[in-house]
């Protein structure tokens, strides 16, 4: 197994790799120069020749890209073109409310949804599995947006708590504060992995329910809860843990939607930004966060999927 | 209830006009069991023969009061211990389940969760239903693993199911049964998926255990054969009915109904010296049709450019034209691995595959589609080589065009000659495979291979999967098909007595090597190869009694023991053998012994030896 895990973080490392070089190169074909950008349309051209020398823009690409990377790898994202800030500045408090919002969404959303679906494969076609499966495949084709509208309209405007718009400092908040003060984000956000999530989980359980080993368990006289939770569970962690990675994934890097609709400052708004004023710096560092965050969930993911398989822990 | 109150002769079971069917959509019933009697009795195996949708697994399951999803009890009782299952709740049925009945499946691979260790599985049953302790249950379970002569008793149980070979799950599978102290065993199929050198041992050890524990059994199988090594009383049941039941001996000498005749003939005979029909040299022409020399194979690449897991070692085998070549052996023997050698799906790590004479590609993709087309394959499993969304009339369509083989015809019209030839109507050109039955798929699946036109169709167990009387007709088939077209068959098959009964020669593959090839009457005729004499003193025959002198022979002593392995070196029979030398046959490749009527015997020992 030990194996496996090292050829899934070779596998990984050479997807960042990858991606570096896309969002590296990529940013180099967009149009536009980063020293002229930084110095403004008014600015010399020996002005701006020589902050090409002194941010290295005169050597060759690949030149570049090496000392991109290797400025990447010791924390190093850069100048913010825009605001002539280092970029870890800028990303450090939005990166603060995205992890916040995304750990809380994931400590409430997942076990909840889990615990849902798990509960529609013990009892298939029965109403409770009927009326969750409409309401998840309701709120899959319901959009960010709407969903978030339809909780403000309910309990801001009709029962009067929560705030619609996300203002304030977090500091010195405590857990619970926490989730007072991100609310009704946290709420959205855990409708839109819950469709995904409930519908997997019930999938992969009742994949396994019907195996033969299960119906033995049945004929051996074990109770539901037991079969459940004895016998298929483990059985379907493998598919689950990879929908939560993915589902987790997703909140660190595409709720913009949600960000910007409760005007509270995240990274997914912070790169949209970047590409309005054609920071380039500021995209490339994101991108690259982006990309860690998605490597590193699956990577916990498949390792978590390994370790749940005896096959591969106690190999024969 | 303790042991003291079971009085040999009690009913244990009993079925009462038990009718089962499932409800369909408008309301009426589709009857599965129509309707069946029957008692079990303390100290008694009871078995039920028939063939698939007979019912018997139906039957057989309502002892523990579980009607299959879709199905349901709609008249008559089960009386288990007196009680009706039939009309229990789940919750009424678990305190019996377990404990006063047990159920063993056929697979045991696929019983077994693959999560948990076998012992948690084992004593599950007793220790949730609160009538064992664990370290009664685990004490119980150490004496069933000893009983069953199981490997490693203290320790086995501490594994996971796929740390063990499949004749130890079977047997484990019992232990699980039997840890409960169950009055009633249900037994389904339960070697039905075993070789046949692990059926003996797996057989001797139900019937020794179950007699020791003096439990009841239901006995759920196909086999004829192997109802008479175990049953006390045989049910026979056709399309949910009972056509007959008695003593086992009396079923057996003496079959009344006509159906009991019908699967005691479909029971090919004992493979016997001088049975394989006569071989004629008249289709024999210079070169065979295809021939595997020195074929080394496996799967995996090593860094050496070797196999990671080498399966096949120096095979060679020759295809004569318009004949039949049996290729048997145990599973993970590497027939299968052959078949795709041949076919170019796995190129050979070493060795070559000549078509008429004429050197092949070993991968696919070097060979002409000319070549591609005179060698087809016929995969075991119909029901997953035929395209479920695709017309038959498509699946038979798409190799006549490819290959260009309608010859004048019109592609309709060479498609309803395919099926002709398969004896189908040709209506079914229009079905999709799942409307057809099990046999019927086989069939589409052979006309899709013949559909090219080939010189050689390999058939990878092509009949293992179908009832005895429906496989007896796929054989007939395959017979006619090939005295009407010429075709070589390769039939590579597990089951001895089905190969012998239409191959012209016999090649016996054991763990990637062969051991004897000839023609089918002197492979099964003295002097046998030491793993020959082992797997025809394996068959089971079906008299009473047969079990009891097999297990006696040095064979099956000296074969119970041992891995089945290729090895580097040597004989990789040698761990089995009962005529082992130590220190030659392990070490020296054995040599090739042939007596002039390529009849060639893989043995370190002489043909005297051999004979004894």
């Amino acid at each position: 197994m030990t194996g496996l895990i090292l050829r899934r973080l070779g596998i990984g490392l050479v997807t960042v790799l990858a991606v570096s070089l896309i969002i590296f190169f990529g940013t180099k074909i967009l149009p536009g120069d980063a020293a002229q950008i930084r110095l403004g349309q008014e600015a010399t051209p020996e002005n701006v020749a020589a902050l090409r020398e002194k941010l290295g823009l005169d050597k060759p690409y690949w030149a570049q890209y090496l000392i991109w990377l290797k400025n990447f790898m010791t924390g190093n994202l850069g100048i913010s073109l825009a605001s002539d800030v280092p970029i870890t500045n800028l990303i450090a408090d939005r990166y603060k409310n995205t992890v916040i919002v995304s750990c809380l969404t994931a400590l409430i959303g997942v076990p909840i949804s889990l615990m849902l679906g798990i509960m529609a494969a013990m009892f298939p076609g029965s109403l409770y599995d009927r009326v969750l499966t409409f309401v998840s495949v309701s709120l899959v084709a319901a959009p960010e947006f709407f969903t978030a509208t339809l909780l403000v309209l309910l309990f801001v405007f009709a029962l009067d708590i929560g705030n619609a718009v996300v203002v304030g400092s977090t500091d010195g908040k405590g857990f619970f504060e926490l989730i007072a003060h991100f609310a009704l984000p946290i709420a959205t956000l855990s409708f839109v992995i819950a469709s995904q999530l409930i519908r997997m989980s019930r999938a992969a359980v009742l994949n396994v329910m019907s195996s033969p080993y299960i119906e033995m368990a049945i004929l051996k006289g074990v109770p539901r809860r037991r079969i459940i939770f004895r016998h298929a569970l483990l059985n379907a962690i493998g598919p689950i843990v990879n929908v939560v990675a993915l589902n987790l994934a997703y909140l660190v890097t595409g709720v913009i939607v949600v960000e910007v609709y409760f005007a509270y400052p995240g990274l997914a708004t912070l790169i949209v930004q970047g590409v309005q004023s054609r920071d380039f710096v500021l995209i490339q560092g994101l991108g690259m966060i982006f990309c860690l965050t998605y490597v590193v969930l699956m990577l916990i993911a498949d390792i978590a999927a390994f370790a749940s398989n005896p096959r591969l822990r106690h190999p024969k | 209830m303790t042991r003291d109150t079971r009085n040999p002769g009690d009913v244990v079971f009993e079925a009462r006009d038990l009718k089962i069917g499932a409800i369909q959509h408008d309301g009426s019933e589709l009857r599965i069991v129509k309707g069946v009697d029957f008692k079990v009795r303390r100290g008694e195996v009871v078995a039920l023969i028939g063939e698939s949708g007979s019912g018997k697994t139906t039957i057989s399951l309502s002892a523990l009061g579980y009607a299959k999803p879709g199905l349901s009890f709609t008249g008559g009782e089960a009386l288990l211990l007196g009680q009706d299952v039939t009309k229990m709740t789940t919750d009424e049925l678990r305190p019996l389940r377990g404990i006063s009945v047990a159920y063993l499946a056929q697979s045991a691979a696929a019983t077994f969760n693959p999560s948990i260790k076998i012992n948690e599985q084992v004593t599950e049953a007793p220790v949730l239903h609160g009538t064992k302790t664990q370290a009664e249950a685990n004490a119980k379970a150490l004496d069933l693993y000893r009983a069953l002569e199981l490997p490693n008793p203290e320790t086995i149980g501490e594994r996971y199911p796929h740390q063990v070979s499949g004749g130890q799950l079977q047997r484990l599978m019992a232990a699980m049964a039997l840890c409960g102290d169950p009055e009633l065993l249900v037994l389904d199929e339960p070697t039905t998926a075993l070789d046949v050198t692990t059926q003996i041992e797996v057989l001797k050890a139900f019937k020794q255990v179950i007699k020791e524990e003096g439990a009841a059994a239901i006995y759920v199988t196909h086999d004829l054969a192997v109802v008479a090594q175990i049953a006390d009383r045989v049910v026979v049941l056709y399309n949910g009915e009972i056509k007959e039941a008695g003593p086992v001996h009396e079923i057996i000498t003496n079959p009344v109904h006509p159906y009991t005749s019908r699967l005691m003939d479909a029971i090919r005979p004992m493979p016997e010296a001088g049975q394989g029909e006569e071989s004629s040299d008249e289709h024999l022409r210079a070169s065979p049709a295809l021939e595997a020399r020195g074929i080394d194979a496996g799967y995996g690449k090593g860094a050496d450019g070797l196999p990671l897991v080498p399966v096949l070692r120096d095979v060679n085998v020759a295809i004569e034209r318009g004949k039949t070549v049996g290729i048997i052996g145990e599973s993970g023997c590497g027939k299968s691995t052959l078949a795709r050698v041949y076919a170019g799906l796995l190129p050979a790590s070493a060795g070559e595959i000549y078509l008429d004479g004429e050197r092949l590609s070993p991968g696919l993709s070097g060979r002409t589609r000319e070549q591609l087309r005179k060698v087809q394959f016929v995969y075991q499993m119909a029901d997953t080589a035929l395209n479920p969304r695709q017309h038959i009339r498509d699946i038979l369509g798409r190799p006549i065009d490819f290959y260009g083989t309608a010859e004048g015809m019109t592609r309709r019209a060479r498609v309803d000659q395919l099926l002709d030839m398969v004896e189908l109507p040709k209506q079914f050109a229009d079905r999709y495979p799942h409307e057809l039955s099990g046999g019927q798929k086989q069939r589409v699946n052979l006309a899709r291979a013949l559909a090219a036109n080939p010189e050689v169709v390999l058939c990878d167990e092509v009949t293992s999967a179908l009832d005895t009387i429906v496989a007896a007709n796929v054989i007939d088939l395959l017979n006619r098909l090939q005295r009407e077209t010429g075709v070589s068959f390769v039939f590579i098959s597990h089951d001895l007595s089905t190969v012998s009964s239409f191959a012209d020669e016999i090649v016996v593959l054991y763990a990637g090597m062969v051991a004897e090839q000839g023609p089918t009457d002197r492979v099964l005729a003295p002097p046998f190869h030491p793993y020959t004499r082992l797997l025809v003193s394996s068959v089971p025959e079906p008299r009473v009694g047969w079990l009891e002198e097999a297990a006696q022979t040095r064979e099956a002593k000296a074969g119970a023991s041992g891995s089945v392995q290729l090895t580097k070196k040597g004989c990789p029979f040698f761990a089995r053998c009962p005529l082992a030398i130590a220190g030659t046959c392990d070490e020296v490749d054995p040599p090739k012994i042939d007596d002039g009527s390529g009849h060639i015997i893989d043995c370190h020992r002489s043909l005297a030896e051999l004979n004894g």
